[in-house]
């Protein structure tokens, strides 16, 4: 995926896009980049290619697959969103503001990224079930979390919640702080400056993280098989579906479904490329 | 507007950064607060503006209280060192932001705009982005975006201090010329005496949160208030009672102190009498200016400088013995030395 660090690689590229002479350094990387990604993502295109169209066509839009693609990029988008919000409020947090045990919260932040995915699909599944932690406050009202739609929903929200806050700390670090007291000094109002004059330089930051959230969330299998029951039309995600249809040595619709996940990732990734730069068009 | 800073004090933690300040600044006039970093004139500024609170003392702008008033509310303009423009708005939308802000007329913000992208001579750069900018135009944009909503009084912190020196001194002239066609009440901060002298009429030096001395650029050259003062707005050969310089003068005892501009040193190449025998030790050429270092019979150094006309009559070499006579001196006494002391016991007399 290319779009890790937009800011960093366009302005490294114009710095050194004389230097073409092709060097061992360059060798390396590319040969490194070729075997890490490239061949295995080839593979699973070749391999798709030799189905054949009017099969491949079928395989892909089944109702049961047509659901999973559903299931999966309907709630990764929407834990994207949500995150988006809240994961530039607790950056936010982290940044601004002074308080005990700041510096804790600041290393939670990062779990996600640390624990197994098996690990947080067993923790995420004991407090969301119906006698859980959480679950319970939940479960009178007639609304169960955990072996749901909703339990792929809050799994996905945990796993992507650190791409936003990572991507947006460092950019609200450096927004002076004279930025706002220019504001200020012109009239506006906390929300009026909020708005005009904090936001705008951050969405490319939200955007960039919500982007890698997204996609982490659409390639989450590990905590998704454990929180969910992933029944067929009810909680059954596409890279588990993958899974399953291995399980059945049912490798032209494993191949097939994988195609998919891959292409729609990479229009994601495109399109929130594009918005990026869109939004990036005034920068330095 | 005036603006009247009375008995203003202020501290953060244990360090005291403003000390009692008052300070009148007369409609119409450009004031300079000059000092070293540390000395209060940033603080003395956001206090002004309303980006600092005072522990102590009153704030009027144009008579009306505005101590405790929020910035948003005094109506001032504030340019900051850094710009600090709004990188994702257009030239034209950052002029326009007080005024966006304010609900006027999409006509009128036109109108207003194109009237200040003139006088900041960046006409056509209206819809560039800041990043498309010098440092000059970015400053002259943010100039533009604080005069938008024509403030009751112009603030402006350290300006020029992040520009380089042919750009900042070309934008000190602007800004000189843009005061005597606006004639907007302002104070600007800085720790470069050669601009605060090109650029204010009136100059506040501050040190140590206080207040040194107030006065026109030649009142402050010319008659410092006191040692600080004196060393700050140019350059000086401090002397004690031990100097041959200060001998001479029969004025000389241990709680004393000589004070005199390198420029003011005379230069002879015969002896005449109180004249003091020094070797030239150092030549540093500056184009127009001719910088000495002279060592005198006590193996003390003192800095003399004269124009290239005089150095070449005098046809000065390393080593030469030369003779100095002194045409203006100052005396500070020892407690005065300590910059606390009042203004009363300094004189100036001709030797």
């Amino acid at each position: 995926m290319t779009s890790l660090q937009p800011n960093l690689s366009s302005t490294r590229q114009n710095k050194q896009a004389h230097s073409t002479r092709i060097s061992l350094p360059w060798v390396i990387t590319i040969g490194y980049l070729s075997l890490i990604l490239l061949l295995p993502l080839a593979a699973l295109i070749t391999r798709s290619l030799t189905i054949g169209p009017v099969e491949f066509w079928q395989i892909a839009t089944t109702p049961l697959a047509r659901s999973t693609y559903e299931i999966t990029f309907v709630t990764a988008l929407a834990a994207g969103l949500i995150n988006g919000i809240m994961g530039t409020l607790v950056a936010w947090i982290l940044v601004r503001y002074q308080f005990p045990g700041r510096r804790i919260f600041d290393g939670v932040i990062d779990i996600p990224f640390a624990v197994p995915t098996s690990v947080a699909g067993l923790v995420l599944a004991t407090i969301y079930n119906d006698s859980g932690w959480i679950g319970q406050l939940f479960a009178p009202f007639g609304i169960r979390i955990a072996f749901t739609r909703l339990g792929v929903f809050v799994a996905m929200l945990f796993i992507s919640l650190p791409f936003i806050v990572r991507t947006v700390q460092p950019v609200l670090l450096e927004l002076e702080p004279e930025i706002e007291q220019a504001a200020w000094s012109l009239g506006a109002s906390e929300a009026q400056t909020f708005w005009r004059v904090i936001l705008p330089p951050l969405i490319p930051a939200i955007l960039t993280g919500m982007a890698l959230g997204l996609s982490r969330a659409v390639g989450e299998y590990g905590s998704v098989v454990i929180v969910a029951s992933s029944i067929p039309f009810r909680d059954l995600i596409a890279p588990v579906l993958v899974f399953q249809k291995l399980e059945q040595y049912d490798y032209d619709g494993a191949t097939v479904i994988g195609t998919v996940l891959l292409l729609v990732s990479l229009i994601l990734l495109l399109l929130i490329n594009l918005l990026q730069q869109w939004s990036r068009r005034y920068a330095d | 507007m005036s603006i009247t800073v009375s008995q203003v004090s202020k501290k953060f933690g244990n360090f005291q950064a403003l000390d009692n300040i008052n300070l009148d600044v007369k409609p119409g006039t450009l004031v300079a607060l000059l000092g070293p970093s540390g000395s209060g004139k940033s603080t003395l500024l956001r206090t002004v503006a309303g980006l600092e609170t005072p522990d102590q003392g009153k704030i009027k702008i144009n008579g009306r209280d505005t101590t405790n008033l929020d910035i948003r509310k005094r109506n001032i303009g504030f340019v900051f060192q850094h710009y600090a423009l709004f990188k994702h708005l257009t030239v034209r939308r950052n002029i326009s932001f007080g005024l966006d802000i304010r609900k006027k007329s999409p006509q009128a913000i036109k109108q207003r705009v194109n009237e200040l992208l003139e006088l900041i001579q960046l006409q056509g750069f209206g819809d560039r982005y800041p990043s498309q900018l010098s440092g000059g135009q970015r400053q002259r944009v943010a100039l533009a975006r604080a005069l938008a909503v024509q403030p009751e009084v112009l603030l402006l912190d350290e300006p020029f201090g992040a520009l380089d020196a042919k750009v900042r001194q070309e934008l000190r002239d602007w800004l000189r010329r843009l005061h005597d066609e606006v004639h907007l009440t302002s104070i600007f901060v800085t720790h470069d005496r050669e601009e605060a002298m090109a650029v204010a009429d009136k100059i506040v030096v501050m040190n140590q949160g206080r207040i040194e001395q107030i006065g026109t650029p030649a009142e402050v050259y010319d008659n410092p208030a006191n040692p600080f003062v004196m060393s700050f707005v140019g350059e000086v050969n401090i002397l004690d009672h031990t100097s041959p310089l200060f001998k001479r003068t029969n004025r000389a005892n241990s709680a004393s102190r000589l004070f005199v501009r390198p420029h003011d040193l005379e230069i002879f190449e015969t002896p005449q009498k109180h004249h003091v025998a020094a070797k030239v030790q150092r030549i540093v050429h500056l184009g127009w200016e001719i910088q000495l270092e002279l060592a005198l019979g006590d193996r003390s150094v003192v800095s003399a400088h004269l124009n290239r006309e005089e150095f070449s009559r005098l046809e000065l070499e390393l080593g030469q013995q030369v003779y100095l006579e002194p045409r203006q001196v100052k005396y500070f006494e020892q407690d005065q030395l300590n910059y606390h002391a009042s203004s009363t016991s300094n004189q100036q007399i001709a030797v």
